[in-house]
């Protein structure tokens, strides 16, 4: 039998069809994405999944599948939720680090333009000799 | 929160079966909570889920459980991306505000520098406004969603979120930006329920966190 059957059908072990919902998102070449795929969704789930989809969108739904399920293999406990998890960590951090430095600024630059208004009513004290 | 002898959980209320009492469901399947279930099996099918809980020690079940369901929400909310696309705003968000940081410290750097007080700080100030929109280097998470030990490379956020958007526009009946905004803000809201001890762990190979300078 020639290798012509995409991963899914190959993990499936069944004839590859040409209208093949899978075959265009699971390349024979890459095992691997649909054995993820299909351990935590399962066939049947991406199936339906991807045609209930416009064509031209379920390329990017595969990927993103893919990358759930890579997740999830990866941390069976979080999955990809762990990332937004630390995601939301890190912009509360940076928010946080950005509040501070930017009321820091504020003081200085308070400071700042205190400083340029004394100087200018200093610079234009009328001199005091010109009255003689 | 295991459910009651009289009461099925609601994973045995869905396949409409008798609701044992060593039901792998029931003690996070309250039935009070149909939809849930609902969600998790939609997606991902009760038998992959009994699957997924059996590896798992019963403590890590509820964060497994209630991490799926998110999941199944955020994929039912959005077919094509997922939670994939909250990672994505996510990390749009991050690049953002670690851009904005930098900023800011190379402001505060020639106020700093320059000295407090005198002639000095009123350069600064001159200076910091001039150079304001300048970018001194940012240290983004390795490349995006498709980075690290990722298998492919694969910039999932869109140019703008007008494609994100766009992808809702198949006549069903979303409100599109309302539903962005619900996926950005139901992370937010629903995170809370997660109590995760290393959140680096989850991430560890996938996105490099980024590390205030």
């Amino acid at each position: 039998m020639t290798s012509t059957r995409c991963a899914a059908c190959k993990h499936l072990r069944r004839r590859c069809p040409p209208d093949c919902i899978f075959s265009p998102y699971f390349p024979s070449d890459n095992p691997q994405r649909f054995a993820y795929v299909h351990r935590i969704y399962g066939a049947s789930n991406i199936a339906k999944i991807l045609q209930d989809l416009p064509v031209h969108i379920r390329g990017e739904a595969a990927d993103s599948l893919y990358y759930e399920a890579h997740c999830r293999m990866k941390d069976p406990i979080h999955g990809c939720v762990g990332i937004i998890t630390l995601l939301h960590q890190q912009i509360y951090n940076a928010q946080t680090q950005l509040s501070k430095i930017q009321a820091e600024i504020a003081v200085l630059s308070a400071k700042a333009q205190t400083e340029s208004h004394y100087q200018h009513q200093v610079e234009h004290v009328p001199n005091v000799d010109e009255n003689f | 929160m295991a459910s009651s002898s009289n009461s099925p959980c609601a994973a045995c209320k869905f396949l409409r079966r008798k609701c044992q009492p060593e039901c792998v469901f029931a003690p996070y399947f309250p039935p009070d909570q149909p939809q849930k279930f609902a969600n998790v099996h939609k997606v991902f099918g009760a038998s992959n889920v009994t699957k997924l809980l059996n590896e798992l020690q019963p403590h890590q079940r509820e964060d497994a459980v209630n991490s799926l369901a998110y999941e199944a929400d955020m994929r039912l909310r959005d077919p094509v991306y997922g939670c994939v696309g909250v990672i994505s705003l996510l990390q749009h968000q991050l690049r953002q505000l670690q851009m904005d940081l930098s900023c800011a410290k190379s402001e505060l750097s020639k106020y700093r520098n320059l000295g407090i007080t005198g002639h000095g700080l009123i350069a600064a100030a001159a200076a910091a406004t001039h150079h304001h929109q300048q970018n001194f280097g940012i240290n983004l998470i390795g490349g995006g969603v498709g980075s690290g030990d990722l298998p492919f490379h694969h910039q999932f956020f869109p140019s703008n979120q007008q494609q994100v958007i766009r992808s809702f526009d198949g006549g069903n009946g979303y409100d599109a930006s309302s539903l962005l905004a619900m996926n950005v803000s139901s992370s937010i809201g629903h995170l809370s329920q997660f109590q995760q001890s290393k959140a680096t762990g989850a991430a560890d190979g996938l996105l490099t966190p980024i590390e205030p300078s």
